[in-house]
C-alpha cells in the first residue's frame, strides 16, 4: 500500500481559497436575495416600483448569474483549489496567476451587477455579459486551467484523485462551451451581435446552456462531493470502478443533450431525437455519482444523528439523484410536450439548483472553512443544524409548489373542449398559479434565512481565537 | 445535410453509445490486481477506494437505457441523414427540406402522400378535423344572423375569441390604447354581421396622416383638439374651438365628414361619440392630429380558416347586440 504522509495545513496556499470561500457566502446571499424579490415581483408586479433597473426583466438574468456564477463558481474556484491541492500534496502553481483568478472573477461579478440592471445584455440566457466581460471570463478562465493543470502536473502523488478528473473535465469543458457560444460581433462597446443565427444560434446557446448545468453545475460539484463526502464521513469511497464508468460515460453522454431543451421548435428532426436518446442514456451516469456518494457513508450512517454537515451533504445526493431522474424524464418528448414552458421546468432547475448545488457548496463549506482557520468545527453546531432545516424546508416547498404548478399548467394548456377550442385562455392558468407562487416566494425565503445564519455563524467562526473551537469527538472527520 | 456530415454524426453517435457500452461491460470484471472490497491501495489526503462491484441493478439500468436509445435511432430519424424505419417527420417542411422544395408545402404533402410517411402534423390536423369538423361545418352553414342566437356556438365563438382575439382586444373585448374597444357599439368600418366577418377575414388597415396630409401648421393642433373635444360634446373653450373649426374645413371634413360623424368606407373615426382609440386627452388628440396613426388588424382567412371566423363573427356581434 502506497500511503502518502500528510502535510501540514501550513504547505498549503490557502489565501485564495479562504478568499473565494467567503465571498461564495456572500455572493449566496446577494443572488438568493434577488431571486426572493423577482419570485415576488411574480406576486406582486408592484414591486418593480416602475423603476426599469428593478424590473423582472433585467433583475431575473443577474439573479442566474449572480448564483451560478458567482455563487457557484466562487465554490468551485474555493473548493477545487483547496482539493487540488491536498490530493496533490503540493502547493498551488503559479500563486500570483492563482491570485489574479479572484481579482479578475470578482470584477467580472461586479460588472455584471452594473451591466445587467442596466439592460445591457447579449440576450442569450446564462450568457447574458456582453463582448468585453466575456473576454475577461475567457482570459480568467485560462489562467484557471493554468493554475488546476499546473498543480496537477506538479503532484507529489503518483495518481489522481477523483474529484480532480471531474474539476479538469469542468474547466476544459466550460472554456469550450464560453468561447464558442459567445463569439459574436461587436458593433459598440456595450452591443454585439451572435456570430450566428436561426435554428444554429439556438442549438449553439443550448449546447451551451444545458453544458453549463452539466459541466459546471454536475461535474464541477460532483468533484467537491468526492472529497468532502469521504472527509466527512471518515469513510473510503465505495467504487473506484463505478467511478470510472460513470465519469467517462457523464462527460461523454452530457455534451450531446442541449437539443432536448428545443423539442417541438424548428431543429431539425434528427436533432431533437438524438437530444433526448442521449439524455436518456445519461440517466445512469449521473446516479452512479450518488450512488458512490452514499454508499460511502456505509457504515456511517450513524454519524447523519449528530452531524448536520454530513446531512447537508447527504441530503444534497439525493436532491442530485432526484433531479438527474427528472431530467431525463423530462427530456422524453412526450413528457415534455406537457412540461415545456410551464414552471415544472423552474422547479426542475431548482432542485438541482438549491438542493444539489447550493445545499452540496454549503456542506462543503462547513467543512471547509473551519479547515482553512484552523479550528476543529463551525462557531455554533446548532446554527448548522438550523440552516440543514431552513434550508431542505425551503427546497422542498419551492419545488412542490412549482411541480403542482408546472404541471397544472401544462394540462390547462392543453385541455380542449367538445368542440376542440382550447378551454382556458393563457391569463386563467396564470391566475391559478398564483398561490404556488407565493409558497415559491416562501420557499425563497426559508433559503435566505439560512444562508444569513451561515454569514453569522462564519463570521464567527473566522473571528474566533486560534484553537477555541474544537472538534467534536463524534462529528470529527477521519 | 451533405454526406460528410450525416456520416460525421453517424460515426460520433455509434462511437459514444458502444463505448459506454464497452466501459460498462469492462468494468463489471474486476481486472484490477486487488481484490473485490478491499481498498485499491492508494490514498489521497487520507481518502482511500474501495474495489468494490458496479451495482446489479445499477448496470440493468444502464443497459436498458442504452438498448432503448439504440432501438429508436432504428425506428426514428437521429442518426444523420437517416431517416429511420418508420419514416417519420414532424412536418411537411422537413419533407420539402429534403427534397429541396421547401416554398411549396402542397407539392410535400402530395409525396409524403406518395411515399407512405408518416408526418405528424398531418395526422394531428386529420385527427382534429375528423373529431371536430363536423361541428365547424354546421355552424358555418347556418346564417351568422342565427347563429347569434345560439347559446352554444356563442360560447365555442367566445372560447376562440379568448384564445386569438384577446391578446390585442382584451379578455373583456374593451380593447386598449390602439385596439378598437368591441362592446361599445362605435364601428371603424361598420357594425352589421357582414362587415365584422370582412374585417376578421381580410383584415383592415386604418392610417391617418400626420395633420390628414393637409396644409395645416403646427400651431393650428390645439385648436383642433379643441374643436374635436366640442364635436364630441366635451367641455371646451369655445374661442379656441372656433378657431379649431376654421382649420379643420381646410379638408379633415374629406375623410371625418362635415359634422364630423366619419365614414365606415374609409374606416374614418366618428369624432362625435366620445370612443377615443388612441387616447381622450387633448395631449392625445394633438398627437394624432400632428403625428397621424396607423392600425392594423391582420387577415384571420389563413389562421382560423372561414368556419371558425364565422363563429367568431357572429360572437363579436353579439358582444354590442345583446
Amino acid at each position: 500500500m502506497m500511503n502518502h504522509s500528510q502535510p501540514t495545513g501550513a504547505d498549503y496556499n490557502y489565501t485564495v481559497v479562504r478568499q473565494f470561500a467567503l465571498t461564495t457566502v456572500l455572493w449566496g446571499i446577494i443572488g438568493m436575495t434577488v431571486g426572493v424579490l423577482i419570485a415576488a415581483q411574480l406576486i406582486w408586479p408592484a414591486l418593480n416600483f416602475e423603476t426599469p433597473w428593478l424590473t423582472f426583466s433585467r433583475l431575473r438574468p443577474l439573479h442566474t448569474n449572480a448564483v451560478i456564477f458567482a455563487f457557484g463558481t466562487s465554490a468551485l474556484f474555493a473548493t477545487s483549489y483547496y482539493i487540488v491541492q491536498r490530493t496533490c500534496q503540493t502547493r498551488l502553481f503559479a500563486p500570483k496567476l492563482a491570485a489574479f483568478t479572484f481579482w479578475g472573477w470578482q470584477a467580472i461579478i461586479l460588472s455584471a451587477v452594473i451591466t445587467l440592471p442596466l439592460g445591457l445584455t447579449s440576450s442569450k440566457e446564462y450568457a447574458e455579459l456582453e463582448w468585453p466581460i466575456d473576454i475577461l471570463i475567457t482570459i480568467v478562465w485560462v489562467a484557471y486551467a493554468v493554475v488546476f493543470f499546473g498543480t496537477i502536473v506538479k503532484r507529489k502523488t503518483s495518481h489522481i484523485y477523483v474529484a480532480n478528473w471531474f474539476f479538469g473535465a469542468f474547466i476544459i469543458t466550460v472554456a469550450v462551451l464560453h468561447i464558442v457560444n459567445s463569439m459574436a460581433v461587436p458593433v459598440s462597446m456595450w452591443k454585439s451581435y451572435s456570430l450566428y443565427s436561426g435554428a444554429v444560434d439556438a442549438m449553439v446557446q443550448w449546447w451551451y446552456g444545458h453544458n453549463a448545468v452539466g459541466f459546471l453545475l454536475t461535474a464541477g460539484f460532483l468533484g467537491m462531493m468526492y472529497y468532502f463526502v469521504p472527509k466527512q464521513a471518515g469513510r473510503p469511497v465505495y467504487s473506484y470502478r463505478l467511478s470510472i464508468v460513470h465519469f467517462w460515460a457523464l462527460i461523454a453522454l452530457y455534451i450531446w443533450a442541449g437539443p432536448h431543451h428545443l423539442h417541438y421548435t424548428a431543429l431539425p428532426d434528427w436533432t431533437q431525437s438524438l437530444g433526448m436518446v442521449m439524455s436518456l442514456i445519461l440517466f445512469a451516469p449521473s446516479w452512479g455519482g450518488m450512488i458512490n456518494g452514499i454508499m460511502t457513508l456505509s457504515g456511517a450512517w450513524h454519524k447523519l444523528r449528530t452531524d448536520p454537515v454530513l446531512r447537508f451533504l447527504v441530503v444534497s445526493l439525493s436532491f442530485y439523484g432526484m433531479s438527474t431522474f427528472e431530467g431525463p424524464m423530462m427530456a422524453i418528448k412526450t413528457v415534455n410536450a406537457l412540461s415545456h414552458y410551464t414552471d415544472w421546468t423552474v422547479g426542475h432547475v431548482h432542485s438541482g439548483a438549491l438542493g444539489w448545488v447550493a445545499m452540496v457548496s454549503i456542506g462543503s463549506l462547513y467543512h471547509l472553512i473551519p479547515a482553512l482557520y484552523g479550528h476543529g468545527r463551525m462557531y455554533s453546531n446548532n446554527l448548522v443544524n438550523v440552516h440543514f432545516w431552513l434550508a431542505t424546508i425551503g427546497t422542498v416547498l419551492y419545488i412542490v409548489s412549482m411541480w403542482i404548478s408546472g404541471v397544472m399548467q401544462g394540462l390547462m394548456w392543453r385541455a380542449v373542449n367538445s368542440d376542440g377550442t382550447l378551454t382556458y385562455s393563457f391569463v386563467e392558468s396564470l391566475e391559478a398559479s398564483y398561490p404556488f407562487y407565493f409558497v415559491r416566494f416562501v420557499g425563497g425565503l426559508f433559503f435566505v434565512a439560512g444562508m444569513l445564519l451561515m454569514a453569522y455563524n462564519v463570521y464567527k467562526t473566522v473571528k474566533a481565537p486560534k484553537d477555541s473551537l474544537t472538534a467534536v469527538a463524534d462529528a470529527t472527520p477521519a | 445535410m451533405s454526406s460528410f456530415w450525416s456520416i460525421w454524426i453517424t460515426v460520433l453517435t455509434i462511437l459514444v453509445i458502444v463505448g459506454c457500452f464497452v466501459l460498462l461491460r469492462i468494468c463489471s470484471k474486476n481486472t484490477t490486481d486487488v481484490e473485490e472490497g478491499e481498498s485499491m491501495g492508494h490514498t489521497f489526503d487520507g481518502i482511500e477506494e474501495l474495489n468494490n462491484p458496479l451495482p446489479k441493478w445499477w448496470s440493468y439500468m444502464f443497459y436498458i437505457t442504452i438498448v432503448f436509445g439504440v432501438v429508436y435511432l432504428i425506428l426514428y430519424p437521429g442518426l444523420g441523414n437517416f431517416k429511420g424505419v418508420f419514416e417519420w417527420t414532424s412536418a411537411n417542411q422537413v419533407i420539402g427540406y429534403e427534397k429541396g422544395i421547401k416554398e411549396d408545402s402542397k407539392a410535400a404533402v402530395e409525396l409524403a402522400n406518395k411515399e407512405g410517411r408518416w408526418v405528424q402534423y398531418d395526422q394531428e390536423v386529420k385527427a382534429a378535423d375528423d373529431q371536430y369538423g363536423h361541428i365547424f361545418k354546421a355552424y358555418a352553414e347556418t346564417p351568422l344572423a342565427e347563429l347569434v342566437k345560439n347559446e352554444d356556438a356563442m360560447k365555442v365563438g367566445g372560447r376562440l375569441f379568448l384564445q386569438n382575439c384577446a391578446q390585442c382586444h382584451g379578455s373583456d373585448a374593451r380593447g386598449s390604447v390602439g385596439f378598437p374597444d368591441l362592446t361599445d357599439n362605435a364601428w371603424l368600418y361598420g357594425g352589421e354581421l357582414e362587415t365584422i366577418k370582412t374585417s376578421i377575414m381580410n383584415g383592415r388597415r386604418g392610417m391617418m396622416p400626420p395633420k390628414g396630409g393637409l396644409p395645416i401648421e403646427d400651431s393650428e393642433a390645439k385648436g383642433l383638439a379643441e374643436y374635436v373635444f366640442k364635436l364630441s360634446g366635451r367641455e371646451h373653450d369655445a374661442a379656441l374651438a372656433a378657431q379649431g373649426q376654421g382649420s379643420y374645413m381646410k379638408g379633415c371634413f374629406a375623410c371625418h365628414g362635415m359634422d364630423g360623424t366619419g365614414n365606415k368606407l374609409l374606416g374614418a373615426p366618428n369624432l362625435t361619440d366620445n370612443a377615443w382609440l388612441y387616447g381622450a386627452s387633448r395631449g392625445s388628440i394633438e398627437q394624432t392630429i400632428l403625428q397621424g396613426r396607423t392600425g392594423v388588424m391582420p387577415a384571420w382567412k389563413e389562421v382560423l380558416g372561414e368556419e371558425k371566423v364565422h363563429v367568431i363573427s357572429a360572437y363579436v356581434y353579439s358582444l354590442s347586440n345583446k
